[in-house]
């Protein structure tokens, strides 16, 4: 098997990565922070609810999320038939929109309340305070734990292949499996490093951006 | 009626009362300083009339509106906004908004209140939006940082940073300006500048309330002075009173302790 097909067949799983990656970062992100205003909410129950999720999602191993939400239905005798892809997105979207939720949760709490009171004073909503002033101070502080959690990402796409989704790894391992050769699996890593050097690249250049101030 | 009208005013801090009985009276333009040792409830005064807390009983008036009274049912959120313009406040840590800067951090407010929610043409807005932002500058001049519009909070000393703040509480107009320590956090070197922006002010006809720890800025600049102890107003009077003729034991000993660690 010549190089150039190996190189094909393993873009082909990861485009299927990338799939993942992008679809995960793009719906945990918001729904993290609907996650965090669930845990941070004054009122006891959706609280209480809410904590006890993020525990369970995040005491788990995400590979385990995986399985329950494929097998957990037909176990069930649910008439449900999850795609596996869809099943993967499903466990990946939930499993980091908890991880990006205490992110979210412990950036939102490191502002000083002087900032909630000097806009209080100044008339502003609770909405306008969070968005206006809040919000943007959230986000620099929390670009790099962010970031490491997102190159996590990268890597915890290859758990997809437990049940079976053709994703970098999986499409290596088709190849050994038939082929008989091992250096393919290297090649994999290759495509991880590069792709995490890129986001490393544009983090780096997040977190460069937003330190026009400091504090 | 007097301007600002302060009746009865009690809190307690689940079993710590910090006040117990806060009654005062200002006029139109004058300036009053609070005086008075930590924890004699000074700052929880000023936190009740600016509506950060929300005291356990008593009334507030300004300009004979009622501002607060504990009598009435609680409000909404939307009523305390409106009702706490008629204060502006001047934290003791500043508290500017970091990510912007000077000159928006002036304008932030008045832009929120003038221009978001309502209708208006994009000419309107733009001409509000003018206006907004040459009384930002022209209020940043006042406080002598008329160059420093440009540059973001972090860039600038503790006393140039606390007189940003003094014009962001004057951008929404305020009928009385509070202060809050406004130079305990400062440099000893830094205070002067601030405390020169303060006196400014008093000559353009504001009412100003200040609880300081600056006995020669309350003795030479205010009208009226409180001398606050455990949570009572201990003395109150004209500075000559209160510094020249004090009548209680507490207010002696206080001025006493304050001059030998001025």
């Amino acid at each position: 098997m010549s190089f150039w097909d190996v190189t094909r067949q393993l873009a082909d799983g990861f485009g299927i990565t990338l799939l993942i990656f992008g679809i995960t970062l793009a719906a945990s992100l918001p729904l993290g922070l609907i996650i965090t205003f669930g845990s941070m909410s004054k009122i006891p129950p959706i609280k209480w609810i809410t904590k006890v999720f993020v525990w369970i999602i995040r005491g788990t191993p995400l590979m385990l999320q995986i399985i329950l939400i494929f097998y957990g239905p037909g176990l069930l005798n649910w008439d449900v038939k999850l795609p596996r892809l869809t099943a993967v997105l499903i466990a990946f979207v939930i499993n980091y929109s908890c991880y990006f939720s205490e992110i979210y949760r412990g950036g939102i709490e490191s502002i000083s309340k002087g900032q909630y009171e000097a806009g209080q004073v100044l008339g502003m909503t609770k909405t306008q305070i969070f968005f206006k002033i809040v919000l943007f101070q959230v986000i620099k502080r929390i670009v790099p734990p962010m970031g490491n959690e997102i190159i996590t990402l990268v890597k915890d796409t290859s758990l997809a292949r437990v049940i079976a989704v053709a994703e970098l790894v999986k499409a290596a391992e088709n190849i050994i499996s038939v082929k008989g050769i091992i250096w393919p699996l290297f090649y994999v890593g290759a495509f991880y490093l590069l792709f995490s050097a890129l986001l490393t690249f544009l983090l780096n250049f997040a977190e460069k951006k937003m330190n026009y101030y400091s504090g | 009626m007097s301007f600002l009208e302060i009746k009865n005013i009690f809190k307690s801090f689940g079993k710590t009362e910090v006040l117990k009985g806060i009654d005062f009276s200002m006029e139109r333009g004058e300036v009053l300083a609070i005086i008075g040792s930590s924890g004699s409830g000074k700052t929880t005064l000023l936190r009740c009339i600016n509506f950060l807390e929300t005291p356990d009983t008593g009334m507030i008036s300004v300009n004979g509106n009622v501002l607060f009274n504990s009598d009435e049912s609680p409000y909404s959120d939307a009523e305390k906004r409106e009702k706490r313009l008629h204060f502006g406040l001047v934290f003791q840590q500043f508290n500017l908004f970091p990510q912007y800067n000077v000159l928006r951090n002036v304008s932030l407010a008045p832009n929120l209140r003038q221009i978001k929610g309502k209708k208006l043409s994009k000419t309107e807005k733009k001409e509000i939006k003018k206006q907004i932002d040459d009384n930002s500058r022209r209020l940043l001049d006042t406080v002598g940082l008329s160059d420093k519009v440009n540059n973001f909070p972090c860039e600038l000393s503790g006393g140039q940073q606390q007189r940003v703040a003094i014009a962001r509480a004057l951008a929404l107009n305020p009928d009385i300006l509070c202060f809050d320590e406004p130079t305990s956090a400062l440099d000893p070197e830094l205070t002067g500048e601030v405390l020169r922006v303060i006196r400014e002010l008093k000559t353009s006809d504001r009412t100003m309330i200040v609880v300081t720890h600056e006995m020669n800025f309350a003795r030479g600049v205010a009208d009226k002075v409180i001398f606050m102890a455990d949570g009572v107003i201990e003395e109150y009077g004209t500075p000559d009173e209160v510094f020249g003729a004090p009548k209680s034991e507490k207010t002696k000993s206080f001025l006493e302790k304050s001059l030998e660690n001025p």
